[in-house]
């Protein structure tokens, strides 16, 4: 089916003036990258809607490549000038002969986003009314749930790229974001509860109860990590929770597979294309285009169309994660990960929704295999090195397994290891695939990512907790 | 500056005019400079230049807030509009009102350093390949640098309100950072660099190369250390880090919304005698400091902990007048930007130092760890709960000296626990750009759960 493609935010004949201008001083390569962005938020805590916020962003970024080096400059606007301001200010770093670039030609087929209900034609009430029942229904799961905050976001971020390339696309792409935090207290005991629910849709994904039913688990993860006791200390068997739980892949192998870390020799997967680094059962994939998730998108933040990229097949790596720049590099195409936080950011190389492809096992026989180990729900998030392939991951809910069976609550978990080592470990993937929401930083960026598995089983990881 | 403190007064005006009760203005602008340098070639060099409007405003106890980045007239009708829209969404609470204003702003000298506009672009290069190049020569190990940064940025501000709050400022900061590479037979570790300071003059490209270095080579051949309780002595960039989490905690916003495990504490010891923390707005090294707040209230110093005794949580206007009892805003109403209102947070955090040289602290550790970083602290600390573990690495400490290098290890304990455990403080501080703004000696902690082997 071809949908119409998204309205330009400047006209095709202004865009290849500008590119035109940024190459006046000579480079090999130059863009254009227009940008405006406009959002709400609005918060409830104490059963009070507080911090309501609105804001909006428009502007541009011009950057012109020559060999090695980047010149990059950014304005606030998009009138003309500013677009001249900043092309002029971009070329001011070069002193070469003027380069022509091609006539602008529009990516096609790339489609406007669906969305059923536009979050900023709902009125805020309805938005309030939502934050509202999200602190009923928290509160209303147990009686020690002592503190209720839930977040609600919008953002809608239209953007146009021109390159000298030809390059000319666009793409308008709305996300809607709830969060839910709740913390339980006992006897002076106080523990948290944290979920989210969010992705590149329209108001429909938090109504119809779906809000409510998050508010709803994370209050009672809070409520059950009460009954926790110190989490075990050193290697064991590890079972992972689905969706979520999928910040592991993406730490430990995602940002790895990022193909500007590869080219510096900055990450243990450099060299290892067609090598086998993990179980011949695992396949995992990096999906631009997955319908609705949080990282999701029409076009990258370069204009290449987002796809699925089979990042690992048969345990074997299969692809990089490529940008335009790193792609020209190393001679092959982007894979349509050239992202950006805004257009004051140059694109590097991220993921978009990363995940292990759902497996045959069911979570229950991952975790009755168990004899005694760390049963991790839940991430607060996580952290690699791509270099070293050192990790860190924080446990928000994990869970004690003795004789196959979940025994105990714990409480301050982390689980650290080193990723080639911990890839091959994988031993179990089950079916129950669920993708959530990530907020990934990187060199001082920060963009949407989706992360998703089902259960995974780990033979052996180091769980760093107080019990030693 | 005159042009941003005008823009300010008129988005005052025009929210009053669009509903507003009471409005607050705040205009920022800043053009800086990133260099990043990989081979000791330029991978890219960008022109920075920003300029943005938060706009606050109240309606019987509402408040509502919007920003924009089109400054002209119909930009700033347009914010005004979207902070009332706001605030009518927004349930009325009895202690959110307009702050009022809190008394002269001194200036503090140097925050903005003349020095700084005198540097040209291909200086600063220079100055980046310089830095990667010193780490690249201080040890054969070192194999390569991922990418070496370099910042410079003047920012000015200006503030106002329909309760007779205005002021503005300018300051300027630079720093310098790298990731060092190093090997050695199938070892291969990372260390970082960093230096800061107001003007490219002040950052020294040997330090902080070498730094990178020595670091990364210290823990070449680093092995996983038995689990166990033992001494932990924390560095300067580790102290920093979890003094920032402390800061944290001690905000009055956490500490009245039930979210401070050191809630309902004032005037208790809640750490050991050897530890002292303060906050300090108003200190011209720290790369926080401002004359005032994002509300307009003067900077200054606010002891936190004394000895180990809890003095003060940190304060913004709502905070304090929900306190009552005569409390004031300790000048914490901080502002990340224009895009969102001020909330309570940490200026400058001083870690007091103690008698002990470094050598000292390791031998009263005797055996344990040496902690030189840690990572995954955005999701191993619940600020909450107060517990935490995150990755770390470093040295083991064996007879009282350094040993083996370490790593693939995780350190736990809670805030409370960690507070009252802290033993000793060095005798030198250093500056860290971890945990907010940070000055910290190392510290040595009685007791922490190592996860490791």
């Amino acid at each position: 089916m071809t949908r119409e493609d998204p309205e330009h935010l400047v006209d095709a004949e202004l865009a290849g003036r500008t590119v035109a201008r940024a190459l006046a001083n000579g480079g090999d390569f130059a863009e254009l990258f227009c940008e405006d962005r406009s959002g709400l938020s609005l918060a409830i805590d104490e059963s009070r809607i507080e911090r309501a916020q609105r804001g909006a962003d428009r502007g541009a970024g011009v950057r012109v490549v020559s060999g090695e080096t980047t010149y990059f400059a950014h304005v606030d606007g998009l009138a003309e000038a500013d677009l001249e301001r900043a092309a002029d200010a971009a070329a001011a770093g070069l002193s070469g002969d003027r380069h022509r670039p091609q006539a602008m030609a529009a990516t096609e087929g790339v489609g406007t986003q669906e969305i059923d209900t536009d979050p900023a034609a709902v009125a805020a009430e309805r938005k309030a009314e939502l934050l509202r029942a999200c602190d009923e229904r928290a509160r209303a799961t147990g009686g020690e749930v002592a503190q209720v905050q839930a977040g609600y976001s919008e953002a809608r971020r239209r953007i146009t790229v021109a390159n000298s390339d030809g390059r000319f696309a666009s793409d308008d792409r709305t996300r809607v974001r709830l969060g839910v935090q709740v913390v339980a207290a006992r006897d002076g005991t106080v523990e948290t509860g944290f979920e989210t629910l969010g992705g590149h849709r329209g108001f429909e994904l938090v109504e119809g109860g779906a809000g409510e039913a998050i508010a709803e688990r994370a209050a009672r993860a809070a409520l059950a990590l009460l009954d926790a006791g110190p989490a075990p200390a050193g290697a064991m068997p590890v079972v992972v929770g689905n969706g979520f739980g999928g910040v592991l892949f993406h730490e430990m192998t995602g940002h790895g597979l990022e193909a500007d870390h590869i080219q510096k020799g900055a990450s243990v997967y450099a060299g290892r294309l067609g090598e086998d680094i993990a179980p011949p059962f695992l396949r995992a994939y990096d999906d631009g285009r997955l319908p609705g998730e949080w990282g999701t998108e029409g076009v990258d933040d370069e204009g290449t169309p987002t796809r699925a990229t089979a990042v690992i097949h048969e345990g074997r790596v299969t692809a990089y994660l490529y940008d335009l720049l790193r792609a020209r590099k190393d001679g092959v195409e982007s894979t349509g990960n050239g992202r950006r936080q805004s257009f004051r950011h140059l694109p590097i190389p991220r993921m978009t929704n990363t995940f292990i492809a759902p497996g045959e096992a069911t979570p229950e026989e991952l975790i009755e295999s168990v004899k005694r180990g760390f049963y991790a729900v839940s991430f607060a998030g996580g952290q690699v090195d791509p270099t070293t392939g050192d990790f860190v991951f924080g446990v928000s809910e994990g869970y004690l397994l003795e004789g196959g069976e979940v025994t105990r609550p714990c409480r301050g978990a982390t689980l650290i290891g080193n990723c080639l080592g911990a890839l091959r470990k994988i031993d179990g993937v089950a079916g129950d695939f669920e993708v959530k929401t990530g907020f990934c930083g990187k060199g001082g960026q920060s963009v949407p990512t989706g992360v998703g598995q089902g259960h995974v089983r780990i033979a052996e990881m180091t769980v760093g907790g107080t019990a030693v | 500056m005159a042009d941003l403190e005008r823009i300010a007064g008129r988005a005052v005006e025009v929210a009053l005019g669009a509903g507003a009760g009471d409005a607050e203005a705040f205009v920022e602008d800043s053009t800086g400079l990133e260099v990043r340098i990989f081979e000791q070639q330029v991978e890219s060099l960008t022109e920075a230049g920003e300029r943005g409007l938060g706009v606050r405003v109240w309606i019987d106890g509402r408040a509502g807030y919007a920003y924009g980045t089109d400054l002209a007239e119909p930009g700033i009708a347009e914010i005004a509009a979207g902070a009332v829209e706001a605030a009518r969404v927004a349930d009325p609470d009895q202690f959110a009102a307009a702050p009022d204003p809190a008394g002269e702003a001194r200036a503090i000298e140097g925050l903005a350093d003349p020095e700084a506009a005198k540097w040209k672009t291909e200086g600063k290069v220079e100055l980046a390949v310089a830095v990667e190049r010193a780490a690249r020569a201080a040890d054969e190990h070192v194999v390569a640098v991922e990418t070496t940064v370099f910042v410079d940025e003047r920012a000015a501000a200006a503030l106002a309100s329909s309760r007779g709050v205005s002021g503005a400022y300018e300051a300027t900061h630079c720093y310098a950072y790298l990731s060092a590479i190093a090997e050695q037979a199938d070892d291969r570790q990372t260390g970082l660099g960093f230096g800061m300071g107001r003007s490219p003059a002040a950052l020294d490209p040997e330090a902080i190369g070498r730094e990178a270095a020595e670091r990364s080579t210290a823990l070449l051949g680093a092995a996983k250390p038995a689990s166990r309780s033992c001494p932990v002595v924390l560095d300067e960039t580790v102290a920093a880090s979890f003094a920032g989490f402390i800061g944290g905690v001690l905000c009055a916003d956490a500490v009245q919304r039930g979210r401070s495990p050191f809630a309902g504490r004032l005037g208790e010891a809640i750490g050991s005698p050897a530890l002292t923390i303060a906050d300090h707005g108003a200190d011209p090294v720290g790369l926080n400091s401002a004359p005032f707040d994002g509300e307009g209230v003067p900077t200054g110093r606010t002891a936190l902990i004394e000895a180990g005794e809890l003095r003060a949580y940190l304060h913004d206007s709502y905070t304090a007048r929900r306190q009552g009892d005569g409390a004031r805003s300790t000048a914490n109403g901080t502002r990340s930007g224009y895009r969102s209102p001020p909330s309570v947070a940490t200026s400058n955090l001083i870690v007091a130092t103690g008698a002990h040289g470094f050598a000292e602290l390791l031998a009263e550790a005797g055996d344990g760890i040496y902690v030189t970083d840690v990572a995954g602290l955005h999701s191993g600390v619940n600020p909450v709960s107060g517990t935490f573990s995150v990755g770390a690495t470093g040295r083991a400490i064996a007879g009282g000296e350094l040993a083996e290098p370490a790593d693939e290890f995780t350190i736990a304990s809670d805030l409370p626990a960690m507070l009252t455990a802290v033993r000793a403080a060095g005798a030198a501080a250093r500056w860290v750009p971890f945990g907010g703004s940070v000055s910290t000696p190392a510290l040595l902690i009685g007791e922490m759960a190592i996860g490791g082997a």
